[in-house]
């Protein structure tokens, strides 16, 4: 046998081989879809200056001086027209039960939706800030509700949470405020 | 009786609010008035990704937070902001993925090292190739 029949040979598979490839790449992509989840690379920063009006008549507005008093804290971003908003609620009023002061920002949202929101899903918020054109959303790299942000005593952002807690998620969010604290 | 009525509900999709009722921000779809800054704001927003709808553009996508970018954007355009500084600002924020136009970095050069490397190659060999059958 010479040599270049036995190299044809060989590559009379390569396209069967190469298509058996992408059967491999396009189920692995099916199974395991890629991560759509944008991370904040705000992470170990200081929240930028921002300054936003109180979101409903009962809670004071919220500014970056309300994160510099020595204690970390959480920054829950959330909206009433969101619903996974709505399904962490307990899970905040659960953090907020041991000890833990959580601020909000209202994302696009109005004074009436947020109250309404509030008194069907409690509120665990000491201040809550109205962010109306996402201002202060795209400060901190945040691309979607809910999303919760550990910030430490200075004002600086050191963990964020994308998504709704869940009620297994409560303890790590502890950790990570008490990892904020030293 | 009120399990029928239940099973008739069942029928009926009950609305769930999914967007905010708001109105857009004020240059989300309004136009800069001078054109040669809408041109820079629009070229920009062309090449940075909207993080909802994560394969568009913002300048292609009508979700709520696409629309409060594509309003930042313009309104720091006209207060004279550099399209590049905003953008680097972006990739503070949420890194190189926000942007549609991707820098040299130690991670993405391959992606301009390997046509010029192969192009290189490519040469080479039809060089050779053709040099041989002048030879003959």
């Amino acid at each position: 046998m010479s040599e270049s029949t036995k190299s044809s040979r060989w590559a009379l598979w390569l396209p069967l081989a190469i298509f058996a490839a992408f059967v491999v790449l396009a189920v692995a992509g099916l199974l395991w879809p890629a991560q759509r989840e944008v991370a904040s690379a705000m992470i170990g920063k200081p929240l930028p200056e921002f300054n936003l009006p109180a979101a409903v008549p009962d809670r004071p507005s919220l500014s970056k001086a309300d994160f510099a008093d020595g204690k970390p804290r959480l920054l829950n971003i959330f909206a009433s027209w969101c619903i996974p908003c709505a399904v962490e609620s307990p899970q905040l009023a659960q953090l907020s039960a041991a000890g833990v002061e959580i601020h909000g920002i209202a994302i696009r949202d109005r004074t009436e939706d947020v109250s309404s929101f509030l008194a069907r899903n409690g509120n665990p918020f000491s201040r809550i800030g109205r962010d109306d054109v996402s201002q202060v959303q795209l400060g901190i790299g945040s691309s979607g509700v809910p999303e919760t942000f550990v910030i430490d005593g200075k004002g600086v952002i050191r963990y964020q949470h994308i998504g709704d807690i869940r009620p297994e998620q409560v303890p790590m969010i502890l950790e990570k405020l008490q990892e904020a604290a030293q | 009786m009120r399990a029928f009525l239940l099973f008739l509900l069942a029928f009926f999709a009950a609305p769930v609010a999914a967007q905010d009722t708001m109105p857009p921000a004020p240059f989300a779809y309004r136009q800069l008035d001078d054109p040669a800054q809408e041109e820079k704001a629009q070229a920009l927003m062309e090449t940075v990704r909207c993080l909802k709808c994560q394969s568009q553009s913002i300048a292609d996508s009508d979700a709520p937070m696409a629309g409060d970018m594509r309003s930042q954007i313009r309104m720091r355009i006209a207060a004279g902001e550099d399209p590049e500084a905003i953008r680097a600002w972006l990739v503070e924020r949420y890194g190189d993925y926000v942007s549609y136009s991707p820098r040299i970095t130690s991670l993405t050069w391959p992606l301009f090292a390997i046509p010029v490397v192969l192009m290189t190659l490519a040469f080479l060999l039809l060089r050779r190739r053709f040099g041989r059958k002048g030879d003959v």
